[in-house]
C-alpha cells in the first residue's frame, strides 16, 4: 500500500540514452515556429537538450497507474460560472487607454504586420 | 537604527506600526521617512525594488485613517498597477504602464494599504531564485552570498530587510512559501480561488494564488482578510465566506490533530531532524502529532511541470508586442524553454502521454489529501529540502525551481492553502528553515492557528524576539 505511493529510488538517475523522446534541433525549430518564438541555430541545440532533461523527469509519470482515474482540470469544483449579459463599463478601456502601450498606432488603430501575401 | 539612534520604524511589524498610528504615537509620514532611509541604503545591493511608487508617502498620509493605516507594502511586480510600471521582471514589459488595476491592489488601497514599490521576481514568476529576472537577481538579506528564493523573492527579501512592513506575492507552486522559508519570514498561500487573480500577469491559471509575505503570522492574517473574497472579474474566485483570520489565529492548537508528512523522503536529512524537535513544541501546546504517509511528492514535480508548462504556453501567447510590450524576441531563456515545452506537450500525439496523464495523477494527489484530512486537521512538512542556495546555482538548470519546490507542489496542484513560518536559524550562516503547514480547502483558519501558536511559543521569529 505504502509502496505504491513511492517513486522509484532511481528517480533522478535517468539515462538519456534509454529515453523514447530524443529531441532534434529541427523539432525544436518546428515547435518554436508554432509558439512564435525566434530561435537561433545555436539556441535550438541547447533547447533540445533542456527538453530532453525535462522530458526524462516528467516521463517518470508513466510509472503511476492512472487506470480509471478522472483528470482534474480545476480544483474548486465550480460549474458554469455565469454573469448577467450586460456591459460592464468599469472594465472597459477608452480608445486612448487601449492604445496607450502600443508601440505602433495609426489613426487610432493598432498597426500589425501584414500576414497575407499580396500575390 | 536611524540617525537619531532610536529604532527605525521600518523594523516594526505591520500590526505594531498600525497600533502606534491608531494611538497617535507616530504618523504614517514618520514610517515613510524611516523606510525611505532603509531602502536608499539597502536597495542598491539587494536589488529588490524595480520601480518605486513616488507618491507612496503622500498616499500613505492620506490613507492613515483606514484599517491598514496607510502603511507601505512591497508588491510583486506581476500585479498590474495603474500607471505604475509593471514588468513581471521581463524586458518584454520593460515600459508597460497598465491602464487598469489588479483586484488585489484595488482592495489593498481601499483598506488603506499602499503600494510602496514593485518588487523583483523570477521573470514571469518562472523560477525559485530570482535568477531568471531580466533585471538581475535579488540577494538574501539574511546573508548576501545566498539567494532569496522565488519567484516572490523580492517580496520575501523586502520583508526580511525591513524594506517594507509587509508584501504581496503570488504562488503557483511554492513561490510564496519557498522564498519566505529562505528569507526567514512568514509566507501565506491561500486556497486556490480565495483571492482574485484578476489583473495579475498569469502563469498557470489553474494554480496561481495571490497571497501575503509578512514579518509575523498575525500580520499575514490581518492583510489576508482585506484581500480575500469573491471577485466577479475572476470566474474561479470563490463565494465562500472569508474567515476572520486574525481573530481565529488566537485560538491555539489544543486538541488539533497534526500529520507529519514527508518524514520518509530521501534527501531531507538536514531539515527533518530539526523539524521533528520543533514538532514537540506543538505537542506541548496540546496538539497531537503523528507521522503520516503521503503520496510521493516526486510525482508532483512531473505533474506540476507538465501542467504549468502547458498553461504557460497558452498564457504567454498574449504577449505579441502589438497592443503592449516588446516583441517575443525579448523573452529570456527560461520563458522560451517553458513556452516551447508546453507547446510540445500539448501538441497532437503527445497530449495524452503527458498532459492528460498529469491531470489524472493530479486527481490522485487530491484524493490522497482527502484521505489524510479525514484523520488530521493540518499536515506539516519542511518547506524546502535545505537552506537557501548560493547565488548562481540556478543558472542553466532547466528544472531548478521544480526540484526545490518538491515539498510544496503536491498541495499547490491540489489547490490547498499553506503557510510557511521560520522554525530554525543556523547561527553560522544566519540562514533560516521554514515549516510548511497545509490545511484542507478553505480552511486557512486551521493552519494559521497552528502557525501563530508555534510562532508565539518559540524564538525563531526575528521580529517577535528583537
Amino acid at each position: 500500500m505504502l509502496d505504491s505511493k513511492r517513486a522509484p529510488s532511481s528517480f533522478f538517475l535517468y539515462n538519456k540514452e534509454t529515453m523514447s523522446n530524443k529531441i532534434t534541433s529541427d523539432q525544436v525549430k518546428h515547435i518554436a515556429g508554432l509558439a512564435n518564438i525566434p530561435v537561433t541555430d545555436q539556441e535550438s541545440g541547447a533547447l533540445a537538450e533542456a527538453f530532453e532533461d525535462t522530458l526524462a523527469v516528467v516521463g517518470q509519470l508513466q510509472s503511476v497507474s492512472v487506470e480509471g482515474v478522472e483528470p482534474t482540470h480545476q480544483v474548486t469544483g465550480f460549474e458554469n460560472v455565469l454573469r448577467e449579459d450586460v456591459v460592464e463599463e468599469d472594465r472597459m478601456f477608452s480608445q486612448e487607454e487601449a492604445l496607450a502601450n502600443a508601440k505602433n498606432t495609426h489613426d487610432g488603430f493598432f498597426v500589425v504586420e501584414r500576414i497575407i501575401d499580396e500575390s | 537604527m536611524n540617525h537619531e539612534g532610536t529604532m527605525s520604524l521600518a523594523s516594526l511589524t505591520f500590526r505594531d506600526a498600525l497600533d502606534k498610528i491608531k494611538r497617535g504615537e507616530i504618523s504614517a509620514a514618520d514610517v515613510y521617512r524611516d523606510l525611505d532611509q532603509v531602502v536608499e541604503e539597502k536597495n542598491p545591493e539587494l536589488n529588490i525594488y524595480l520601480t518605486k511608487n513616488e507618491k507612496a508617502g503622500e498616499q500613505g498620509a492620506a490613507m492613515s485613517g483606514l484599517p491598514l493605516g496607510g502603511l507601505p507594502l512591497a508588491v510583486k511586480d506581476n500585479f498590474c498597477t495603474r500607471n505604475l510600471r509593471t514588468t513581471a521582471s521581463s524586458t518584454v514589459l520593460d515600459d508597460f504602464l497598465p491602464q487598469f488595476e489588479s483586484t488585489v491592489t484595488t482592495r489593498l488601497a481601499k483598506a488603506g494599504g499602499v503600494v510602496y514599490g514593485k518588487a523583483n521576481l523570477d521573470a514571469w514568476a518562472h523560477g525559485s531564485s530570482t535568477e531568471t529576472s531580466q533585471y538581475g537577481r535579488s540577494l538574501n538579506p539574511r546573508n548576501t552570498d545566498y539567494l532569496p528564493g522565488g519567484s516572490s523573492g523580492g517580496s520575501a527579501a523586502a520583508v526580511a530587510a525591513d524594506m517594507c512592513l509587509a508584501a504581496l506575492g503570488t504562488e503557483t507552486a511554492g513561490s510564496i512559501r519557498q522564498p519566505a522559508a529562505w528569507c526567514g519570514v512568514v509566507g501565506l498561500k491561500p486556497t486556490y480561488g480565495r483571492v482574485s487573480r484578476y489583473g495579475i500577469v498569469p502563469m498557470a491559471s489553474s494554480t496561481d494564488s495571490p497571497g501575503v509575505l509578512a514579518k509575523t503570522v498575525e500580520d499575514a492574517a490581518l492583510i489576508f482578510e482585506h484581500l480575500a473574497g469573491h471577485d466577479p472579474k475572476d470566474a474561479t474566485s470563490s463565494t465562500q465566506e472569508v474567515p476572520k483570520l486574525l481573530e481565529v489565529a488566537q485560538q491555539g492548537v489544543e486538541g488539533l490533530k497534526i500529520g507529519y508528512i514527508y518524514h520518509d523522503i530521501e534527501g531531507l536529512d538536514i531539515v527533518n531532524p530539526l523539524l521533528e524537535k520543533e514538532l514537540e513544541v506543538l505537542t506541548s501546546l496540546g496538539a497531537t502529532v503523528e507521522k503520516a504517509s503521503a503520496f510521493d511528492p516526486h510525482h508532483a514535480i512531473s505533474v506540476y511541470t507538465i501542467v504549468q508548462r502547458g498553461e504557460v504556453s497558452s498564457n504567454l501567447a498574449r504577449f505579441d508586442g502589438i497592443r503592449y510590450g516588446n516583441d517575443r524576441s525579448h523573452f529570456g531563456d527560461e520563458a522560451k524553454r517553458r513556452i516551447m515545452l508546453g507547446t510540445y506537450t500539448l501538441s497532437k500525439g503527445y497530449a495524452d502521454q503527458y498532459y492528460n496523464t498529469a491531470q489524472k495523477v493530479r486527481t490522485l494527489f487530491i484524493q490522497d489529501f482527502e484521505e489524510l484530512f479525514k484523520k488530521y486537521d493540518v499536515l506539516i512538512s519542511a518547506t524546502s529540502p535545505n537552506y537557501a542556495k548560493a547565488i548562481g546555482v540556478s543558472e542553466g538548470a532547466a528544472m531548478f525551481g521544480e526540484l526545490e519546490d518538491m515539498l510544496l507542489e503536491p498541495s499547490s496542484i491540489s489547490g490547498l492553502p499553506g503557510i510557511s513560518i521560520p522554525y530554525y536559524r543556523n547561527p553560522e550562516t544566519n540562514l533560516y528553515l521554514g515549516m510548511n503547514i497545509v490545511a484542507p480547502m478553505w480552511r486557512e483558519d486551521l493552519m494559521v492557528r497552528v502557525a501563530n501558536a508555534y510562532e508565539k511559543a518559540t524564538k525563531w521569529n526575528s521580529w517577535r524576539n528583537s
